[in-house]
Order: structure tokens, then sequence, then C-alpha cells
């Protein structure tokens, strides 16, 4: 049930504009998030200062990557961990696969990571033979749907718990047509508890790794992260080689903007540290680039490394919260998503930066404060650059350039416009070639442009005086 | 002293609204100042720069500066070329002499209304249900208010101006600043979210009680009055300009 990466985004977001009344539920559904941050964010007096302080945390980080990276290293290897490196997730899933071979794991149970859907671990270690079981309860829900998350923070945002009952009759053995949340999840407490006690190993993301410390926090509201990595001997914390921070007091800045700009809580239900490995277990932290060090390097997209991935972008999206996160085709969909989709593969993903009204409210719900909307921009220039925009689009653009750079040209365009749209049968104005007009009417044509009237009504005023 | 304006009026604008234009003429004049409008003057080259396509957008930005560099201000009404102008000229005119004042002298007009002539009162009545779009580039790009995502201090230039005109009532919106969909090219390259954002935008006008829509660009209005139009609604939509200049409601 995957969806289809050969589409980009318009063809994919009419399809769910299709369906009104699921649209407007799934909007519906993500304002309410945006409108409980909101509250939480307004209770903070100091607010502002607070995401201006964290966007210059990161930025200091990304300045110093390199030395705060091998600091990181170092002290998480004192405290007795393993720091792996990964170029791209190929490396990555095989880091692993070895360390999962190496101890005989046959079941592993993972926390939510988004880098691990990026790296597509999954059916990986699942062609090899290796069980694995997702326990953040959305991510299980989608994982069980055979399908990516729609969100980064609420992975199952676009299922409507009757269809949760469906698939948990069909995969749990509860009762038919049963929706009742606290019934379902009680019912995946069971299923889950059991996957956690025959696990060999846990997995987990990381939200944060201190740098002056070597230690790495994991935020979680179910508490699985501390549940898969307690029952295990082995756990394996992959992260993306930008999640560090400084400094451990810099971790209150950002964990008071998280869980607020994620989901309107004060705080996540579980902030969990882990320093080193717990006795007679071990401890593997793997550290990803793919692809941001080349992020780093660009002066236009440096400062989307200082995502902290709160989603906020996402609910706030005026465009995802109406074309759901699976039409991005992108690990991480929304504004966000449409400046990292292109990093990774820009022909790809070209159509993710034009997804975008150029309204700008991601960039002003930011908690790290990235200019989202401007790197969005940017990105489409680099489109065009690279020749990646649709025929239509850029010779459309060419054409009015020219017939712009030209005064009486344009007015001379105008005019024609002006006299012939009025005279035109509706068919040849409204028909398939016209993607304006398919739900709008067109503005009635005036006689005169606005020059025409302002030198009409300027020569009788002077013939007046 | 009169203050000589130069007055940019967006192309689309210059050519199928031009009671838009007019209305800018009068609310400007009406405050004493002498307006001039070059007529070299096409576009600001913001379709082209929203779409990427940076080489033909630049001979505008060049053509702009050239036609408006000599005025004491440039007024345009309509935050979003505005916005083009003060934001994203920079690419295509950073480090040319005169580029730095250009910026500092270029005002959408109900910041300039508000900031630089800094206008109290107006002597105008409007007995009209009024819903305020604000449109984004003004909203965010601009400042002209307080963005809902914002905690910070709460300024609304285009709300301060209609709370200047008598009898006019605003409406409160569930959704204060949502964006109405045009965006430009996307609203035909994302045509389907693009009329759904429009539609709602809309619905909540509707349930808000709004009788005028108005908003200080265009571009949205076209927008959403494409939209009305097709489904018959019966909200009104008209400028801001056209408010401050004392037009009577039109359809």
């Amino acid at each position: 049930m995957s969806s289809t990466s050969k589409k980009y985004h318009p063809q994919e977001a009419a399809e769910f504009v299709a369906d009104n009344e699921r649209a407007h539920w799934h909007d519906k559904a993500l304002w309410f998030v945006r409108s409980k941050r909101d509250k939480a964010a307004a209770a903070v007096p100091e607010w502002e200062a607070l995401r201006e302080t964290a966007s210059q945390i990161k930025a200091h980080m990304v300045a110093k990557h390199a030395d705060f990276l091998e600091q990181f290293e170092e002290q998480a290897t004192k405290l007795g961990a393993v720091v792996h490196w990964a170029k791209n997730p190929e490396e990555h899933n095989r880091i692993v696969l070895e360390l999962l071979q190496k101890h005989e794991v046959k079941r592993i149970v993972k926390s939510k990571s988004m880098l691990t859907e990026e790296c597509h671990l999954n059916p990986f270690l699942e062609k090899n033979g290796i069980e694995v079981v997702d326990t953040d309860l959305g991510e299980r829900i989608v994982q069980l749907r055979n399908e990516p998350p729609s969100h980064i923070v609420l992975p199952a945002i676009h299922i409507k718990k009757g269809e949760v009952g469906e698939l948990f009759h069909e995969y749990l053995g509860t009762e038919k047509g049963a929706d009742d949340p606290d019934y379902l999840t009680e019912a995946a407490r069971h299923h889950l508890r059991e996957k956690f006690l025959a696990a060999d190993a846990g997995i987990t993301g990381v939200n944060f790794a201190i740098a002056e410390t070597g230690g790495i926090v994991v935020c979680t509201n179910e508490g699985n992260a501390d549940l898969g990595t307690s029952l295990a001997k082995l756990h394996i914390a992959c992260m993306g080689i930008e999640k560090l921070i400084p400094r451990a007091q810099d971790l209150s800045v950002f964990t008071r903007l998280l869980a607020r700009s994620a989901t309107g809580q004060p705080i996540t239900t579980y902030t969990s540290h882990f320093h080193g490995p717990r006795e007679g277990g071990e401890l593997h932290i793997i550290m990803l680039d793919n692809g941001r060090s080349v992020l780093r390097q660009s002066d236009d997209f440096r400062r989307s490394l200082s995502c902290i991935r709160c989603g906020a972008c996402m609910n706030t999206c005026p465009v995802y919260r109406r074309s759901g996160g699976h039409s991005y085709n992108n690990t991480v969909p929304g504004p966000i998503g449409s400046i990292l989709g292109p990093a990774m593969d820009a022909e790809k993903h070209s159509s993710l930066p034009f997804a975008c009204s150029l309204c700008g409210s991601c960039s002003d719900v930011c908690p790290v404060k990235i200019d989202l909307h401007h790197q969005l921009l940017k990105w489409r220039g680099k489109i065009a650059e690279r020749k990646l925009l649709p025929w239509t689009k850029r010779m459309s653009m060419k054409m009015a350039s020219i017939v712009l750079r030209n005064t009486w040209l344009f007015t001379l365009m105008g005019g024609i416009a002006r006299k012939v749209m009025p005279l035109m049968p509706r068919f040849l104005v409204y028909n398939r070639f016209n993607d304006w007009g398919k739900q709008r009417d067109l503005p009635a044509m005036p006689k005169q442009s606005f020059r025409q009237q302002l030198k009409k009504r300027n020569d009788s005023q002077k013939r007046d005086s | 002293m009169s203050m000589r304006v130069g007055l940019f009026i967006p192309c689309y604008v210059d050519q199928v609204y031009p009671d838009v234009g007019m209305a800018t003429v009068e609310v400007l004049e009406q405050q004493g100042l002498e307006v001039d409008f070059p007529s070299a003057q096409t576009c600001c080259g913001q379709p082209m720069a929203n779409t990427g396509c940076n080489d033909d957008a630049k001979p505008l930005a060049v053509k702009f500066m050239e036609v408006f560099k000599d005025y004491e201000y440039v007024v345009a009404p309509s935050g979003s070329c505005v916005a083009m102008v003060r934001h994203h000229y920079e690419e295509f005119l950073g480090g040319v002499p005169g580029f730095e004042e250009l910026k500092s002298k270029t005002f959408e007009l109900c910041e300039f209304l508000t900031d630089v002539l800094k206008i109290e009162s107006l002597d105008l009545s409007f007995p009209h249900k009024v819903g305020l779009h604000q449109s984004c580039h003004g909203l965010r790009e601009l400042r002209m208010g307080s963005a809902s995502e914002l905690m910070s201090e709460t300024v609304n230039k285009p709300k301060q101006l209609l709370e200047m005109v008598s009898d006019l009532e605003l409406v409160d919106l569930s959704r204060p600043d949502e964006c109405c969909g045009f965006g430009g090219t996307f609203a035909v390259s994302e045509e389907a979210v693009s009329c759904m954002m429009g539609d709602d935008r809309i619905a909540d006008h509707e349930e808000s009680g709004t009788s005028v829509m108005t908003a200080a660009d265009m571009s949205c209005l076209m927008h959403l009055q494409g939209l009305i139009d097709r489904q018959k609604k019966p909200i009104h939509v008209m400028h801001i300009a056209q408010i401050l200049a004392g037009r009577e409601v039109t359809k």
C-alpha cells in the first residue's frame, strides 16, 4: 500500500483533496494540534527569546560541527558506548545488521526513529530474517498497514479510528467493529508487551546528543524507548549527525520548545537520558551523514540542519494539512521535508519546493527559527537552474518576462487580452487547458486599463484648470 | 510642502483592476500628496522569481529600479510586490548604488499611511460587516501585522486603518491569518489544494458574517473572487484602497 514514487506532488495532492470530507477531517485534526501549540507557546512569556536562543545554539553547533562531533565521540566512548559512522543508508544498515548478527539477534523492538525510515531499515532487516516491531503506537499502526509514516511526530495522523479498529481486528484479534481508542490502545499494549519481552535488542532514535557529556536523549510519550532498551542487552541508537547540542545545559532550551511545538504539551511524558550502556549491556550509536555534510556547506540551506523534528511546520502548513504526508513521497514531508528531499534527490523531489504558497507560517512557527519558506524559494531557483522545471512553467515565465521588459508590448498585449477575452465563447476560455478556470471565474475585463483611466482623468483635470 | 510619490501599480491590477489603482491615487491625493505614475513601469518580477526563473526576473528588477530610483517615496497597493522589492531584490540588485535607498523608501499603501504619514483619522463611513483577509506577504514579510504563530506584541496596520472608518464592523474569523491559497503560479500548478484553501477561507468569512471581504493584496482577492463568482456566493470583494477611497460596495 506504499504510495507510488512516480507521481509528483500536485497529482498526489489532487487525489487527497478529491475526498473532500477526509481532506477536511485531516486539516481540522492538524489545525487542532497547531491551536494547542499556540496555547502552550503563549503560556511561556519568553517564548520568542527561547526560539532565538535555540536558533543560535544550533547555528553555533553547525558552525563548529566537526569539533563537536569529535568531542561527542570521545565522551560517549569514555562512557563505554561505541560510536559508528555511516556515510549513507547502506553503510548504516550494514552496521546495524552486523551488530545484530554478532549478537545472534532474531527479534528487535524499535522506538520511533525517522532516521531508520530514511534508511529503509525495516525492509532491509526483514529481508535478512530479522523481525522488526515498531513500538510507537502510531508507527505500529502504519507498520501493520505496510505504509510509511505520514507525519514525523504523528505517524498515523491520516488514519481514522475506525480504520485502526479494522486493522487491529485483522492483526490483533480485537472485536469486529470496535473503534474505542482506549480499548484499541489496551489491545496494542498487550500485543507490544509480548514483543518487548521477546526482543533480543532495542533500536531507538535520538532527539539530542550532548557533545559535552557524550550522552544521548530520547523523547517519547509512550515510554517505549525505555522499555525497549531495558529488557534487551543490546541498544542501538541511530541518529543524524546534526542532532548534536554543545552542552547539557542547552538541553533545557530544546526540551521546553520541542513538546510545546510538536503537540502543545509542556514536555514529553518521557525524556530518557542514556549515558553509556547499562550494566552488562552494550550501547552502539550510529551517526549517519547521508547528505547532511553537503547541506552544511551550503549558505542557502545550512540552517535546515537546525531542525529538531518537532513537526510544527507540518501542522501549520495549509498545503500539508490538505494534501496529507504521503503526497510528498519523502520520508520527511511538509515544509522541512520539501527542503531536505531535493537535497537528497533534486529530480525525484523537484515538485516539493513548489508544493507551497510561500505563506511563511512555517518559518514563524519553527522553534529554531529556520527560514523555511525562503529556503523553499531558493530551491525553486536551483531547480530552474538545473532545468528540472516543467516545460510549461519555463516557457510561460520566459514569454512573460519578454513581454514585461517592454512597456509598449505589455500595454499592447494587455489591451488585446481585455478586448478579446469578453468576445470569446465560454468553452474557449474555460476548458481543460485552463487550470485557473476549473473552479474559478476569471476577472471581468475592463474596457480601459488603469493607466488609460488615469491619463484620461489627468488630461481632463488639466483642461479644466 | 507636498511630497512627490512614485506610484507602482502591479501589472495585473493595471490591466484588470483599474479602479484599485484609481482608488490608490485618490487615497494618496487626499493626504495632500503629489502622485506620479511613471508609465514605463510594468511588473516587479515576482511571478518569475517565485517560480525559480531568476534570469527572467532580474531584468524586471533592474527596470523597476531604473523607473523608481529618483522618487522620494515609492508606494504600491500590494504587500506582495513591496516584499519582492524589500526582501528578494537583493539577489538581483545587491551592491548596486541606490538599491539600499530604494528598499527603504518603498512602501505598501497601508504601512505608508500608518508609518510614514502617521494618519490617525479618516473622514469616512462604510456601514458594512467587513472581513479582513491578511495577505501573507504583507503579514509575514512586511510585518504589517503580527502573525498568529508569533508570541509577540500585536500590531495590525490594515486593521488600524479600517478601525478609523465610521460604521465599519470588522468580523472575527476563526483562523485569522490562514493563507488563501493563491501563491502565484501555485494557484495553477497546485490547483486542487489552492482552491480548497480558498474555499476554506471563504467558508470562514461566511460563518463569521462577512459581507465585504477586503485585503491589501488584489492577487489573493482575485483568487477568492474567482471562487465566489463561480459559486455565486453573496460576499462582496473590495481592495482596501477602495474602502479607504470611499467607494460604495461593488460586486
